[in-house]
């Protein structure tokens, strides 16, 4: 092998510098020095774009314990949470579902599959104020559509009120987002082997049985990376909470995402040491994304060696 | 074989019910583009009486969607063409050298598809500031360019390493140069790849919102995204026009999603199964 790639396999290094060197002059300067220089950022006091001292952790502290953050970021983190779980209870188990059904339906599953993945085509943003109108009070369909069928007193300013505007999110997040979930776990049914089915069956295990025994493990790759996708997707939601709620997640903070109090911090606020309490924001939301991304993805490869050996 | 057909029935009215509910908003945006707004306030449910393309001359027109579309069809573009060719390059390079630099490179442009690097935007707003590119479409097209790169590397990659090594070498043996043979030989030969590479980042271009919002201050340089945002505020009573813009916005992705829907839902799972 050695011989083989020093006689004609190996491309001289200079020449594969040439080929490597455009893709990673943009990725170093779009990539990585924006996110090395924004963690050196959090450390840093500021006075509007002037660099103060080296503060070590204090944007951090400030972060926890100063207004308006020690009341925002706990709300607009418990909301990320609620995303996440919200997610993960409606659209993934829909999801599931859709896939069961779909499972050797035959010629249709193209067309269904197409149909529900459509949504997901669709920029989050207009997806989020197409449904702003849709559930808006007055004329928007949604209620519209309730009065006709005679349920009248289901009808409600979802958007406006702040106990249901969070839940709607959950809602319009999983209406873009079904297809995901659903061609994953297609893709995983689509992969057991008929043969352990039909061994199953001969065995004597009944439909729950079967799915319970057989296909549920057998689904666990596609779970595992169902959750660190849904998770990812909702700690980073922003498009759509922007549409419904504004850039201050009205009503009174109800719909407040992280990304948006970063965004607002950042760019809205006009506090002179913005860029840094920002900044902290940001490495904050990236330790924790990358941080939980990793024990998941550790934690399933463990799963999956004790369930296959 | 018959208890499939007797448990057929639910399953075909949950796949028909779920449909409706995935399709119905859509319909209804296109449809009420066509209604006044008027008649949405008498009759909410209602169907358009005639194809009524008012809203979208208000739109195109006087709403200036038409500067935000040709900002983003020109930005997406170039972006994906820009961000696949280097790409492309750098792919054949980690699919063809065993030296471990390439190695390592390929294994950093990787992990740009795991972190949420769209947190970085402050420095690269004030490197923009230094530069004179805030509101400038090329800075747009040069970050987009670079978020291209984890996903169509890793891509293309993949299909270089499948493509027999052979051929190569024989044009090699012919005396055919590297770059020669990169781009006689084997750019024919991926473009498969090239097609899900492109297809793929067009989408999430096209749709951005979080870059253009931040970078993008000057009302010109708005891509349809932030021109939305701006639109949604200033024309909130007037629903039609409001639908119209959002089916103009979304129109580009479904004429695309007609002419690759084999490649949009096949390569949604790509490289996700491992």
């Amino acid at each position: 092998m050695k011989t083989k790639s020093k006689s004609h396999g190996a491309m001289p290094v200079l020449v594969g510098m040439a080929f490597v060197i455009p893709a990673l002059i943009l990725f170093s300067v779009f990539i990585l020095y924006p996110l090395t220089t924004a963690l050196s950022y959090s450390f840093f006091g500021w006075k509007g774009t002037l660099r103060g001292d080296f503060i070590g952790l204090e944007n951090y502290v400030t972060i926890f314990t100063k207004p308006p953050f020690d009341e925002a970021l706990p709300n607009a983190f418990s909301h990320n949470l609620l995303l996440f779980a919200g997610a993960m209870v409606f659209q993934n188990s829909i999801g599931l579902l859709l896939a069961v059904a779909l499972h050797k339906i035959g010629r249709l599953k193209r067309l269904f599959q197409t149909m529900f993945t459509l949504p997901y085509l669709v920029s989050p943003l207009v997806v989020g104020y197409l449904w702003s109108l849709m559930l808006s009070p007055l004329f928007g369909p949604v209620n519209a559509t309730l009065r006709a069928i005679g349920l009248e007193e289901l009808a409600h300013p979802w958007l406006g009120d702040p106990t249901t505007a969070i839940w709607a999110i959950v809602f319009i997040t999983a209406w873009q987002w079904i297809g995901f979930p659903m061609l994953l776990y297609g893709a995983a049914l689509g992969g057991i082997p008929e043969e352990v089915s039909e061994a199953a069956e001969i065995d004597g295990a009944g439909g729950v049985k079967k799915f319970r025994l057989i296909t549920l493990p057998l689904l666990l790759p596609a779970l595992g990376t169902v959750t660190i996708l849904t998770f990812i997707g909702a700690m980073e939601a922003f498009p759509i909470p922007y549409a419904v709620g504004g850039s201050t997640g009205s009503p009174a903070g109800a719909t407040d995402v992280m990304a948006l109090l970063f965004y607002r911090t950042a760019f809205e606020s006009g506090d002179v040491g913005s860029i840094g309490t920002s900044s902290a924001l940001a490495m904050l939301l990236f330790l924790f994304i990358f941080g939980v991304a990793v024990v998941l993805r550790t934690s399933l490869a463990r799963a999956e060696r004790k369930i296959y050996g | 074989m018959k208890r499939y057909s007797i448990l057929n029935a639910p399953k075909h009215m949950l796949l028909w019910i779920y449909a409706i509910a995935s399709l119905s908003p859509l319909v209804i945006m296109v449809l009420n583009s066509f209604r006044t707004t008027q008649q949405m306030a008498t009759d909410p449910l209602g169907l358009p009486d005639s194809l009524n393309l008012g809203s979208y001359q208000k739109a195109w027109i006087t709403a200036s969607f038409e500067t935000y579309f040709l900002n983003s069809m020109f930005v997406t573009i170039t972006s994906v063409f820009i961000g696949t060719a280097v790409s492309l390059l750098a792919a054949y390079v980690f699919a063809r050298s065993k030296r471990r630099v390439f190695a390592v490179l390929e294994g950093l442009f990787l992990s740009g598809l795991l972190l949420p690097v769209f947190l970085a935007i402050l420095p690269i707003f004030y490197l923009f500031d230094a530069l004179g590119l805030i509101s400038n479409l090329w800075g747009l097209i040069m970050v987009y360019s670079a978020l291209s790169i984890p996903f169509s590397s890793f891509i293309l990659a993949a299909f270089f390493r499948q493509l027999p090594i052979d051929l190569e070498e024989a044009a090699r043996i012919d005396g055919a140069g590297y770059f020669r043979t990169f781009f006689f030989i084997l750019l024919p030969l991926v473009r498969p790849a090239i097609a899900t590479v492109v297809v793929f980042r067009f989408v999430p271009i096209w749709n951005d919102f979080f870059y253009p919002l931040m970078l993008m201050r000057d009302r010109d340089a708005y891509t349809l995204p932030v021109g939305l945002t701006r639109f949604f505020g200033e024309y909130q009573t007037d629903w039609a026009t409001l639908f119209a813009g959002l089916t103009i916005t979304t129109i580009p992705l479904v004429i695309l999603f007609i002419v690759a829907s084999k490649q949009l839902v096949s390569g949604l799972t790509a490289g996700m199964s491992k």
